[in-house]
């Protein structure tokens, strides 16, 4: 597909992480006419209309999650989560280096659509350069009036700051990242109440991915209908998938949702290094079940209606693909380990059976006592499953029930190998 | 750094206009939202977060050292415990180690005669493991953690790492 870049615009035009080259390819026009020309309530409308859909994971309607600003109380806040941590994804961070000004226009039509004046930009504390140049182009637009106090002689106006995490998967859920921005533990919050009525300091406030964020310039400029017609009825718009792991070319590659898998790994990532076959995919990092990659799974649309009825989820779009020569048992430690390592601690479902997975799992790899194992496996697996505090637990569960049903007797070979 | 020029108040005194840019960011009564820059200040100062460090941090914000040191313990970017002039944090988390990362480790280490964790015998890195730094496609990859902030260093060769461990041991006059 040769079709224009949406939300990598970089690769179309080259120079357009210099402002005065953004703003020679019509940027900031949208920002401009939805400040001079439109309401607050004429954005949500028209994002609503759109059918953008949070590109973080969830995939909740953009506009629909602004409308529940709890009304007349200010001041509001805009906090976009940039705290790109999930494995396999890697798309925020190329959109944040390569069009950083396509995203603050992003962050401030948000701002506006919200009446926020403030917005931060929580970014994991690895992104230690990628912040340090992103206070410095939000610099440059306080110097050229495109940020800052009354903007376009309005009364609009808005500082946005960028606040970097320390190390912690956890802070990319929402409420979690609240915590932290407040100076707290990064642990999730107990919901309701939702961000949009008690957010940042208890103020309603939106939370949104870096990439749903890059949709609106575009999205304002050219209007709810042409978004429509790229990607599906209920997944409008282009994705940027993040795809690793066994393929010929990783990388990033922006195109319509509901591109099926095979286009993407075959097409765009040149296939399976070696010409070998490929056996699973994980679609949304380590935070989904993971999929065997039949002709049925290869041919399906990646789109957020289209993985369920294969029996995973769309997520961040983070394709990790795996090749014959793997032991989906070792998949599993591996994201078992992560989840072990990341898990706050606050919920004991999550803290302690994180814990046992990867007890049992290492157990399996070690060749210690097997027999009866991979039943245990899935059976504290179970006893995770819907009681956690928020998604992580769940996300935990995910790879290791789906890989011992999709994949079992690569489990059962480790369980032969045991005492 | 003596625990005397540290309760006198280093970190104030050296980066007094850093410190009031960063509280300026936050409203003024949240001023607790500026912990973690500060952290990373005094991470800078100091090389690593000790209880005089994290004391100091309190006081500036006005909470209590255990509500910073909680913080200290649950983040892994911040250390309390001095560690080698640079740590190299690669990472072995699952895209990384479809692309050989695990072998790349092993290999580094074996080659400067450490395991995972430990520090070089002249103390100049610190050879860590880590979980996803969005860096999947430019595997293997591993950050560095020094005085001056965190940067990553992507499509490596256990050649290349060794010698930018040279360079590092070289730099930092070791």
């Amino acid at each position: 597909m040769a079709a224009e870049h949406i939300l990598l615009r970089h690769l179309d035009v080259p120079g357009l992480d210099r402002l005065d080259v953004y703003l020679e390819h019509g940027g900031f026009a949208a920002l401009r006419r939805a400040v001079t020309e439109k309401s607050p309530q004429e954005v949500i409308e028209l994002v609503r209309a759109s059918g953008l859909r949070g590109r973080g994971g969830a995939g909740f309607p953009a506009g629909v999650k602004w409308s529940f600003l709890s009304a007349d109380v200010f001041p509001r806040y805009v906090v976009v989560n940039a705290d790109e941590s999930e494995p396999g994804t890697f798309k925020d961070r190329e959109i944040m280096e390569r069009n950083p000004f396509q995203f603050l226009e992003g962050v401030a039509i948000c701002a506006y659509a919200a009446q926020a004046a403030t917005a931060y930009i929580y970014c994991r504390g690895e992104f230690w350069d990628l912040a340090a140049a992103l206070e410095a182009r939000i610099a440059e637009l306080r110097a050229g009036g495109l940020l800052g106090k009354r903007l376009f002689g309005t009364e609009f106006s808005l500082d946005i700051f960028v606040h970097l995490g320390a190390g912690a998967y956890i802070c990319g859920e929402e409420t979690a990242l609240l915590e932290s921005l407040e100076g707290k533990l990064g642990q999730p919050r107990l919901r309701p109440p939702f961000p949009a009525a008690k957010g940042l300091y208890a103020l309603p406030t939106v939370v949104n991915n870096v990439e749903t964020l890059a949709n609106l310039p575009p999205i304002l400029e050219r209007g709810a209908e042409w978004y429509r017609t790229i990607g599906t009825k209920d997944s409008p718009g282009t994705k940027v998938f993040s795809l690793s792991g066994h393929v010929v070319r990783p990388g990033n590659y922006e195109l319509p949702l509901g591109t099926p898998f095979r286009t993407l790994i075959y097409e765009h990532g040149g296939g399976i290094p070696g010409g070998r076959a490929i056996k699973a995919i994980l679609p949304a990092g380590a935070s989904a079940p993971m999929l065997a990659a039949t002709d049925e799974v290869l041919d399906t649309p990646m789109d957020y209606e289209s993985l369920p009825k294969v029996g995973s989820m769309l997520g961040s779009a983070s394709i990790i693909v795996m090749d014959e020569t793997v032991d989906i048992a070792w998949v599993v430690l591996k994201t078992t380990r992560f989840f072990k390592h990341e898990s706050c601690g606050k919920c004991t479902p999550c803290r302690e059976g994180t814990f046992w997975m990867l007890q049992v799992l290492e157990r399996l790899h070690d060749g210690g006592p097997a027999a009866g194992q991979v039943d245990l496996l899935n059976a504290v697996a179970k006893g995770i499953e819907g009681k956690c505090l928020c998604p992580l637990g769940e996300f935990a569960i995910m790879p290791v029930m789906s890989g011992i049903e999709r994949f079992r007797p690569d489990f059962a070979a480790h369980e032969g190998n045991g005492k | 750094m003596t625990a005397t020029e540290i309760r006198s108040g280093v970190l104030r005194q050296r980066h007094a206009a850093e410190i009031e840019a960063i509280l300026a960011r936050y409203p003024a009564d949240q001023r607790r939202s500026a912990v973690m820059p500060l952290l990373y200040l005094a991470q800078h100062e100091y090389g690593y977060l000790h209880a005089e460090a994290i004391d100091e941090v309190a006081e500036i914000l006005g909470i209590s050292g255990t509500q910073v040191g909680s913080l200290v313990g649950y983040y892994s970017l911040y250390h309390d415990h001095p560690g080698g002039k640079v740590r190299m944090q690669i990472c072995t988390d699952l895209p990384c180690a479809l692309r050989g990362a695990e072998s790349f480790a092993r290999e580094v280490c074996q080659n400067l005669g450490i395991r995972l964790g430990e520090t070089t015998a002249d103390g100049a890195v610190t050879v860590e493991e880590v979980m996803c730094l969005a860096g999947c496609d430019k595997a293997p990859m591993f950050q560095v953690q020094d005085d001056h902030g965190i940067h990553y260093r992507e499509h490596q060769t256990v050649a290349a790492a060794l010698e930018w461990v040279e360079e590092v041991r070289r730099t930092h006059g070791r």
